[in-house]
């Protein structure tokens, strides 16, 4: 009697062990679910082609991990938290999804990585911004790969008020990134001695925004801040171009803005503009061979969240090779462990707070006489080195960040 | 200098401006809807498509054939309305007999299979359209800097709207036309041909969305979406402008740009909403809308 007993309770304690029930890979397989806006505002950021880039690391990596097949998964949020929600809910119960990748507007992702939380799955955030997804968002859940609006602010509002730019007008997408946006460009711009003369938040997304540049011609700040991003950026400036802001003697700031709204609107409108990048497909040769490769299949250079694409999922499958786990704390242990070295980054660490740090860049868009070709858009500045750009973990409100 | 709850009288002229003139594209589209619902009882859901398909017809057009600016505003509009006379003889007239939830559902669906094409081949960024030259440059208003292109809209914008409500309301084509909703087989009795009339308005319906295309080009990025996000906003005015009624859709197309403009500087927030907070409070108090007959 005793036996059976002592047995049955072995049984459980190793059912329940939870070192010994991950070694292994759930279910037989890898699966990613590609999460990201797929036909609206900030699809040709991440995208169709976003997919492309984590399909070409699946690739890359061999189309398995110690046997198990990776499978993918893709959906359309849309831009809405409930749809990406409710979509990687999903993914987890029906699907036994074990990494959500792409992940675009912050508003879906603050919402997909609190799923994640709860259900111990991973996810690789690379396409949003808001610097609050490793900072009052943070979860033990996930990873944030590219870029976010810290450096962003940090990178070229600085260089703009270190040139003499002092005085702002910010126009802000009124959501969760536009206000992260907007927070940390307001602290540089005050610890570095200018001043906010004006601010207006738009809704998003915004087609006219005549009202709005003529705001700030009224404000008489020598400059305007762009705190939103994707078609707003490129709306805002069109209007600005057509309503001689430039000419009457401001300057505008893009702060963030991507490859692909530079290529769409054209270097006569964008040529001198100052941004921040956090990769740029003519770096170095790994990137730019790498780039090439893309643009064989998709016809278009990828913008640094695709690029980050491929590399945060070669770095994942990399970390579930070593440990022969797809378990979401184990590999993320893994994963931070491990540098990131690759066509997207030199050194690159994933701190506690779930932040990857990397090397950032200050770029200047070329003129049209300087530039050779369709994507030879960007001159680099300066490279902001990863400790500079990113926001210190001292001054980090990171639950998972020890005193 | 005078101010208005804290905004100088200058500044307030100038959003007054700028509201006008998105007002006029209101009006120019939701004219076209309201001509199509009041003729053909048909709530076309592929307006938005079919204005977006004329700013990249026009875009196509400048890059492949090297079609200019002035040519394009005449050409465009008829390859477009041609495109809704197909539209109309194959599939509309197939559902006219059923209820008008059909030809929603029809427009809506064409509506999603042009964006969805035109998104796959070009992607959303959107490309940008040269503004024609003589249009280029702007004028200094002194309370504000108007470009040249904005200033032409209105007045385009205007004028064809003014046309269309001649031709409907005060010619005898426009009578028919009027007459065969009101009694079709009656008028086909006095040898009118009904039909064609019909196809013809939802074809000048079609045009005019174009023609709002072409118009928009130079100002927006011309992008597989860019019609969608207008379409709910041209919609709302033309329930608050009374479905159907021509004059109803032109008013209130420039009394809803006004009230958005005052809204951007008021409350930029409820930039988006106010249109239809307004559409909620007319629904209330007169749910045939501003200039519509009661049912």
């Amino acid at each position: 009697m005793n036996v059976i007993k002592y047995s049955t309770l072995t049984a459980a304690a190793l059912l329940l062990a939870p070192g010994l029930a991950q070694a292994e890979i759930s279910g037989d397989a890898v699966k990613i679910g590609y999460l990201a806006d797929m036909s609206g505002t900030y699809r040709d950021l991440a995208g169709p082609g976003g997919l492309e880039a984590l399909n070409m690391a699946i690739e890359d990596f061999g189309g398995e991990v110690n046997g198990a097949p990776i499978e993918v998964l893709s959906a359309d949020d849309r831009n809405s938290a409930d749809v990406g929600a409710n979509t990687v809910r999903g993914w987890i119960d029906q699907d036994d999804v074990d990494l959500v990748a792409g992940m675009v507007a912050s508003s879906v992702t603050i919402a997909v990585t609190n799923i994640l939380e709860q259900q111990d799955k991973l996810g690789i955030v690379s396409g949003s911004a808001a610097s609050s997804i490793t900072n009052e968002h943070c979860t033990p859940n996930h990873i944030h790969w590219v870029y976010d609006t810290y450096p962003m602010a940090n990178g070229t509002a600085k260089a703009i008020v270190d040139e003499g730019g002092d005085t702002w007008f910010l126009l802000t997408a009124d959501y969760a990134f536009g206000h992260a946006l907007e927070s940390d460009v307001e602290t540089v711009v005050k610890e570095n001695g200018g001043e906010i003369v004006g601010k207006v938040r738009h809704p998003f997304p915004t087609s006219d925004f005549s009202s709005y540049i003529l705001q700030a011609q009224g404000s008489g700040a020598k400059i305007v801040g762009l705190a939103n991003a994707g078609s707003d950026t490129v709306n805002a400036l069109t209007t600005a171009s057509q309503f001689g802001l430039v000419q009457s003697g401001q300057t505008l700031a893009g702060l963030l803005i991507f490859l692909n709204d530079v290529q769409a609107l054209g270097l006569d409108v964008t040529q001198g503009l100052q941004l921040t990048t956090g990769w740029y497909w003519d770096m170095d040769d790994e990137s730019r061979e790498w780039a090439n490769r893309y643009y064989e299949r998709t016809q278009r250079m990828p913008t640094m969240v695709q690029a980050g694409i491929y590399s945060s999922t070669l770095h994942y499958l990399n970390a579930v090779a070593e440990t022969g786990s797809d378990d979401a704390a184990t590999v993320r242990e893994q994963m931070a462990a491990t540098p990131v070295n690759d066509m997207f980054a030199d050194d690159g660490r994933i701190r506690e707070d779930g932040r990857m740090v990397h090397d950032m860049y200050l770029v200047e868009v070329k003129s049209p006489s300087e530039s050779e070709g369709e994507w030879d858009l960007y001159e680099i500045l300066r490279t902001i080195p990863a400790e500079e750009a990113f926001r210190p973990l001292s001054e980090s409100q990171c639950s998972l960040v020890k005193g | 200098m005078t101010t208005i709850f804290g905004i100088p009288l200058m500044v307030l002229f100038g959003q007054l401006l700028l509201g006008l003139i998105n007002g006029a594209f209101y009006a120019l589209l939701s004219l076209g809807l309201a001509v199509i619902f009041g003729l053909l009882k048909v709530i076309n859901f592929a307006h938005g498509a079919q204005y977006m398909l004329g700013a990249f017809a026009a875009l196509l057009g400048l890059e492949y054939l090297g079609l200019d600016y002035w040519l394009a505003l005449l050409v465009v509009p008829l390859v477009v309305g041609a495109l809704g006379i197909l539209i109309e003889r194959l599939l509309l007239r197939r559902i006219q007999h059923i209820d008008h939830l059909y030809g929603l559902l029809l427009t809506f669906g064409l509506a999603l299979i042009f964006e969805g094409t035109l998104v796959n081949l070009f992607g959303v960024s959107g490309s940008s359209y040269p503004v024609p030259e003589v249009l280029a440059g702007g004028f200094n208003l002194g309370f504000m800097f108007l470009p040249t292109y904005r200033a032409w809209v209105l007045v385009a914008a205007l004028v064809v709207c003014l046309f269309t409500w001649f031709m409907i309301e005060r010619t005898r084509l426009g009578a028919y036309l009027r007459a065969g909703t009101e009694n079709p087989k009656l008028m086909q009795a006095f040898g009118v041909n009904v039909p064609l009339l019909v196809t013809l308005t939802y074809g000048f319906g079609v045009a005019l969305a174009a023609f709002a295309g072409v118009l928009a080009a130079p100002i927006y990025p011309v992008s597989p979406t860019m019609g969608s996000s207008l379409l709910i906003v041209v919609f709302a005015v033309v329930v608050i402008g009374g479905m159907g009624s021509i004059l109803g859709a032109i008013l209130t197309g420039l009394a809803m740009g006004l009230i958005e403009g005052l809204t951007k500087v008021f409350y930029p927030e409820a930039a988006n909403t106010v249109i239809f907070l307004v559409m909620i409070v007319v629904l209330l108090l007169r749910p045939a809308g501003l200039f519509g007959k009661e049912a």
